[in-house]
């Protein structure tokens, strides 16, 4: 295994675990702040990756379908919040899973009937090609735009939430609500930002994957459950924790995927192999997620006091 | 005497009714179950484009029967084509089913139709088992065996000396079809065989399997929008610098040649069908497609063509009888029709036997790219590996 491959590979899975971290971003904030549970955050990531296919249709740029798709998501998750999901806070988590399961059904059909079942989104041409990071090792350029956005992302939420007076609220709301309320904090207010970044995380994540992936319908619900286990390992409500989570969720990912069925193929037919390593891989990572829940129940950096 | 009149009546309009079974039905239905939405849906839209272009060229009838053509989308879903194949068949009474593109789906679905006697077509998938053991007199495949176009690239790849090969297909029985057919005639190296996940559409990880494991040639087999997304990273990449990509028709076809643009010029390509095939049928079904659709048909568009000239061709052999099954079968088993690849006649397996060529993605002379054929074929009425297992004769 040479260290070109080993590096490939590591980069790969970086690149996984930097987009599946803007959506468990959005998620343990909606948990950790608002101590609601959103399945339909799977949703938004579609809502924001049609929006953007839409709009780079529209107008002819990916930059300009991105950037509409973020805004008009954010938008719309704001717009969600203060009508329909305000009403949940207050009640226990099983009506809030009822009822955001009801929204992803609600909006996959929605969804469908504005736009159709898929779109195509295709990423600007000039990043089409590939870029050569070392001699021997060519990256695709578009994964490595990937990799950079989601590390800006990162590094900027860091800073919104460690170092502005606005993050100093979410982490307070995170930490203990009712003081928070108490303390003069106008939880409404903070409560449909959070809401509307989280939103606007899961569309900078669906545009960007979408010429990847393909923008369709039911395409949020496979990555919300891996979200959902990076927040339980991460600890909910914790940015930091959603960040190691994910990158570790990727790395899990990505050994299934390649180094796994390798070593596998020393003693299994091809098929076998090929079949197990991804599945190993799923198991390796809930394994994770319950040793994780045993020893620290909490997650890896819990905020709750 | 009245009474007695109203029974005679009555008695000859139920004789009357019994009888109706040795009269020509008044219409021929067929349930076309096919992908329609998601990454794929190019294919089934083709073979239904395709379908539907050959009823309407004969009249909006087959067989000289008014046509009723059903069709409803599977989304690519095994279980929601299972109950669109229940409802076709028991609810609407259609005479034929056809239209599925993944082998998977249809067979989960085809139970539905042979069960309750009802004939399937397929227009597409032709899964080796069903050719060999699971052979069934009510299944006629109009496109090819599953294994045929890898089986033509493993030879073209010997032709041309290729000494090292990479595989890859999806996890499912077609995927395991093409592989073990490319190794069946393949007289080289095999360095690598990967299957991916049905649906995959990122291939991050394998293409870094493949750099690292250095190939000569690197052959796939990822119809539809797997395809379209495997090559598009391929190149992006670099790796088309150092490894020829070898493929079968269905990963270079004109539904993954638009989308993925220049990279695919002179690539090589196994397929029975090619749009500048010169028999007049084909020439006719081009030119009528690109005239109703605006597009160039796919080898998926021949085949839905073809499976509705070959309906054509046994119910009017049948004149329109078609209550006997036994009787439809061996119809359109001995079905004469112009098909738009040439040649053809089916094995006693109801698999085709054919010819398939090699084809070239070059210019089309308007700045766009088509898929142009080598005139000798690289095998020649070739049937399958597996008729030997089917008990048919």
């Amino acid at each position: 295994m040479s260290p070109i491959f080993i590096l490939e590979q590591a980069l790969n899975g970086l690149q996984f675990g930097l987009m599946l971290f803007l959506l468990a971003a959005g998620l343990t904030l909606i948990f950790g702040v608002m101590d609601m549970i959103n399945l339909a955050h799977g949703s938004l990531y579609m809502v924001g990756a049609f929006l953007s296919a839409w709009v780079a249709g529209a107008t002819g740029s990916f930059l300009y379908g991105l950037l509409g798709g973020v805004a008009l998501t954010a938008l719309f998750g704001a717009v969600l919040e203060v009508s329909l999901l305000r009403s949940l806070y207050t009640r226990d988590h099983l009506s809030q899973v009822l009822a955001t399961f009801a929204l992803i059904l609600i909006l996959n059909d929605g969804v469908k009937m504005i736009f159709g079942t898929d779109l195509p989104l295709a990423a600007p041409a000039a990043l089409d090609g590939p870029v050569e990071l070392l001699p021997g090792l060519l990256y695709p350029a578009y994964r490595l735009v990937i990799l950079a956005v989601g590390f800006g992302l990162a590094l900027l939420l860091y800073l919104l939430v460690q170092r502005t007076r606005l993050g100093a609220l979410v982490r307070a709301g995170a930490s203990n609500r009712e003081m928070s309320g108490a303390m003069g904090v106008n939880v409404a207010r903070l409560f449909t930002g959070v809401f509307a970044i989280g939103a606007a995380l899961c569309a900078v994540a669906g545009g960007l994957l979408g010429p990847l992936l393909a923008v369709q319908i039911g395409m949020g619900e496979n990555i919300l459950i891996l979200a959902f286990v990076i927040i339980v390992i991460g600890g909910i409500g914790s940015i930091r924790g959603a960040l190691v989570g994910a990158i570790l969720v990727g790395a899990v990912d990505t050994l299934g995927r390649t180094l796994l069925p390798h070593l596998l193929r020393e003693f299994l037919p091809p098929q076998w192999a090929s079949a197990a390593g991804p599945a190993l891989a799923s198991i390796a990572v809930y394994v994770f997620m319950a040793v994780v829940l045993v020893l620290k129940p909490q997650g890896l950096f819990p905020v709750r006091s | 005497m009245i009474e007695s009149l109203q029974r005679k009546s009555i008695i000859a309009v139920v004789v009357a009714l019994l009888a109706g079974g040795a009269v020509a039905a008044d219409k021929v239905k067929i349930g076309f179950v096919s992908t329609l939405s998601g990454p794929s849906s190019a294919l089934g839209i083709d073979i239904r484009d395709g379908f539907l272009l050959a009823v309407q060229l004969n009249g909006g009838k087959l067989g000289g029967l008014p046509a009723e053509v059903l069709v409803s989308d599977d989304q690519f879903k095994p279980d929601v084509a299972r109950q669109l194949f229940e409802k076709n068949v028991k609810r609407d009474k259609v005479d034929f089913m056809t239209g599925v593109v993944f082998s998977n789906i249809m067979l989960a679905a085809l139970p539905e139709a042979l069960d309750n006697q009802v004939i399937y077509i397929s227009a597409n998938a032709a899964p080796s088992p069903m050719a060999g053991k699971d052979c069934n007199p009510l299944f006629f495949a109009v496109s090819w065996p599953n294994d045929a176009y890898h089986e033509a690239a493993g030879e073209f790849a010997n032709q041309r000396g290729l000494k090292s090969v990479y595989l890859l297909a999806p996890n499912y029985q077609a995927g395991k079809d093409s592989l073990a057919g490319f190794k069946r005639t393949f007289k080289g190296e095999i360095v690598g065989e990967n299957y991916t996940k049905l649906g995959q559409l990122d291939y991050a990880a394998e293409l870094a399997e493949i750099r690292a494991a250095k190939p000569q040639v690197l052959y796939i087999f990822l119809p539809g929008g797997m395809g379209i997304n495997f090559i598009k990273q391929f190149v992006g990449a670099g790796l088309g610098r150092e490894i020829t990509l070898l493929l079968p028709g269905f990963s270079a076809d004109q539904d993954v040649i638009n989308p993925v643009g220049p990279a695919m010029a002179g690539l090589f390509n196994t397929a029975h069908w090619s749009p500048d095939f010169s028999n007049p049928a084909n020439q006719k079904f081009v030119a009528e497609f690109e005239k109703e659709y605006h597009r160039v048909p796919t080898l998926y568009a021949s085949q839905g063509y073809d499976a509705a000239q070959l309906i054509n061709a046994a119910v009017r052999d049948l004149k329109g009888k078609l209550d006997n099954v036994e009787a439809t079968r061996k119809a359109l088993k001995n079905a004469r029709f112009d098909s738009v690849r040439g040649a053809f006649r089916f094995n006693t397996n109801q698999y085709p036997i054919q010819n398939y060529y090699v084809r070239t993605v070059g210019s089309d002379g308007k700045g766009g790219l088509i898929n142009k054929s080598f005139s000798e074929p690289i095998l020649k009425d070739h049937g399958d590996a597996y008729v030997q297992q089917c008990p048919m004769k």
